[in-house]
């Protein structure tokens, strides 16, 4: 019968009169798991912010109507030639428009499949941004704004306006913020851009857009989807791409496929086009816990060695027990619970320790032009690192004190007491 | 065993060991014995004579021996570590030469150890219990002293009143009076022998001190590994 009030009492009384050697030991759990706490909360937050840069306003399925030359060109009809080897010289594109055909009822067809969460329309308009003598080159990006910002945080790069305010507009215009310094304007005042067939629209600007990649800040716009279809001159079901969300990103490949398949379209997943921010991340996250399970590894030795010590000055204590009625297995509890007591207090105060870092760091300020809306360093604040660190404190002492435990177990008392 | 009106505690049967390191070394020859509820009974013998090893075989704590170990009239021979533990810790008793407290622990803690392990009593009872035992010692004023910080016949008399904790069948004590001035050890004396007389408990004492032991009830006097005489 395990008693374990009494051996939770013995284990404390070993901890509590050698203070400096159990502070110690759990001041090296401390920094293990506070480091650990820091790093992972720093780093998922950094890649968070990162993947967000690109992937949260990347459409999980990007569908468009690529220009590209027809894979059977005339010759492969003609079944004479079919054993042949043809050789065909200066193929050009086939001439069908950017135009994606029956996009409304596709829209309507995606929307109803479970996979997915929401699906936009969009429609690209090249102009000309016109100020005096100058036209700049410029691409309206037509979009349902509401659905942008539900779906892709557009809000997350607009500045000086809301988007919102371009949905009740219907001649405003989200200016790039590029566009924006370089003809001097400011939010409420008219631009007016240019159409490729030479036509000239009149815009209000509600508010400015920046992506903080300058390339497109220097070119991109967003109006009202029905704006860009006007100045295209084009009708309601003019739609050039669909993007997609998908609840889970890791469909996102099968689908393009079946979308490729079953229409003449071209789709790009967001793997394909974003390959390379999967592989930083896992990076990432590999280095942070190599670097904490190699801290811990470490605390976990300091536990090893003092318990080991501990052990040989209690022999004489070892012995008293066993001869008293504890048994073995008892008094290898009261070491292990010696060994989980540092760690649960160690750990503890480590999580208290990488928190307040954190705090710090999350106020510390951070500015980059390419996040507007960001102003300190990222932190994650996800509880489930907090889980992960306790449960990692918990089973490396653990498994540093069952060796020295094992061994208290495994005390001849007869050989300590014939011995003195 | 027939004509005895008293029952018998501690029967030990043709108990061998041997000792393998370094050498191997016969050290236990047959010995048999057997000790009634209420006796006070001494083991004496030159050093190195096996008595000492004899009384961790019949303490349960030495398991390596060939015969037959009996605690009223059942048979320890053959059991677990576990349940051996938990037959020490209800039935026997221990009193060391060297005082053997948890120096960490106070005196009354050290006490109630053996009586919370046994958990038969709530922790409140076990104290008062353990409080009556250290005055029926003489050093209830103690009680709150770190077992470290009190003179070498107070630990000894600790010793004993954690030996009567969880009130044993059978108190078993290596050299008890060995290590202290012979007024304490008359004063040790005495107190096991009333213990014996007033409350049935059985002793049995190893011992040098052949004064101590004339004041036994019956001497077993051991020469070689084997019982010389039991009178």
């Amino acid at each position: 019968m395990m008693n374990w009030s009494v051996i939770l009492s013995i284990s404390r009384t070993h901890l509590l009169s050698r203070m400096k050697q159990t502070i110690i030991a759990a001041l090296g759990v401390t920094f293990g798991i506070g480091t650990f706490i820091i790093l992972v909360s720093f780093m998922t937050g950094l890649n968070g912010l990162l993947d967000g840069l690109i992937l949260d306003r990347t459409p999980h399925v990007h569908i468009f109507n690529e220009i590209k030359p027809s894979k059977r060109q005339p010759v492969h009809f003609f079944d004479p030639y079919d054993d042949s080897f043809n050789l065909i010289h200066s193929v050009k594109p086939k001439f069908r428009g950017e135009k994606i055909n029956n996009a409304l009822p596709l829209m309507e067809l995606l929307k109803s499949d479970d996979r997915v969460k929401g699906i936009t329309p969009a429609v690209k308009a090249q102009v000309f941004y016109s100020a005096g003598m100058l036209e700049l080159n410029g691409l309206l990006n037509g979009v349902n704004v509401m659905e942008e910002e539900r779906l892709f945080n557009l809000e997350d790069y607009i500045f000086e306006g809301i988007p919102k305010v371009l949905h009740q507009t219907s001649n405003g215009i989200l200016i790039g913020k590029g566009v924006a310094k370089k003809l001097s304007l400011t939010v409420g005042d008219n631009v007016q851009v240019i159409s490729s067939k030479g036509d000239l629209f009149q815009l209000k600007i509600v508010g400015f857009y920046q992506s903080g990649l300058a390339e497109i800040d220097n070119v991109q716009s967003y109006v009202n989807l029905k704006t860009a279809q006007q100045i295209l001159g084009e009708g309601d079901s003019y739609i050039t791409s669909l993007n997609v969300k998908l609840h889970d990103l890791e469909e996102a490949p099968r689908m393009a496929r079946q979308i490729e398949r079953g229409y003449d379209l071209t789709a790009i997943d967001i793997n394909e086009a974003n390959a390379q921010f999967e592989t930083g991340t896992t990076i990432r996250n590999l280095i942070t816990y190599a670097v904490s399970i190699t801290l811990l590894i470490v605390a976990g030795f300091g536990i090893y060695n003092i318990l080991n010590m501990l052990i040989y000055e209690k022999m004489n204590d070892i012995a008293i027990l066993k001869a008293t009625g504890f048994s073995g297995r008892d008094v290898k509890y009261i070491f292990i619970i010696q060994a989980l007591l540092i760690g649960l207090s160690g750990g503890v105060l480590g999580l208290i320790f990488g928190y307040f870092v954190s705090l710090l760091i999350d106020h510390t300020p951070f500015v980059t032009e390419a996040l507007p809306t960001i102003t300190t360093f990222p932190v994650n604040w996800n509880p489930m690192y907090y889980i992960i660190g306790i449960a990692f404190a918990l089973a490396s002492t653990f498994l540093a004190g069952y060796l020295p435990a094992s061994r208290a177990e495994q005390i001849d008392p007869v050989e300590i007491i014939r011995g003195q | 065993m027939t004509g005895h009106a008293i029952p018998s505690v501690l029967r030990a049967e043709k108990i061998n060991k041997y000792f393998t390191d370094p050498v191997s070394f016969h050290v236990l020859k047959d010995v048999s014995l057997e000790i009634k509820k209420g006796e006070f009974v001494s083991i004496m013998g030159k050093s190195g004579c096996g008595k000492s090893t004899l009384l961790y075989v019949l303490s349960t704590m030495d398991t390596n021996y060939s015969g037959k170990l009996y605690l009223d009239n059942r048979l320890l021979t053959g059991q677990g570590g576990e349940a051996l533990a938990s037959i020490r810790n209800e039935y026997i008793g221990f009193i060391f030469q060297f005082h053997y407290l948890l120096p960490e622990f106070s005196v009354v803690r050290n006490v109630m150890l053996p009586g919370l392990k046994l958990g038969l009593k709530s922790a409140e009872e076990v104290y008062q219990d353990a409080m009556e035992k250290l005055r029926l010692l003489g050093i209830a004023n103690q009680a709150e002293k770190l077992a470290s910080r009190i003179s070498g016949g107070q630990k000894q008399r600790v010793a004993i009143a954690r030996s009567l904790i969880n009130s044993p069948k059978l108190i078993m004590a290596d050299e008890p009076t060995g290590n202290l001035d012979s007024k304490n050890a008359d004063n040790v004396f005495h107190l096991l022998r009333d213990l014996s007389h007033q409350e049935g408990l059985s002793l049995l004492v190893v011992t040098h001190d052949q004064d101590f032991a004339n004041q036994t009830d019956r001497i077993i006097t051991m020469e070689d590994g084997r019982i010389m005489s039991t009178a």
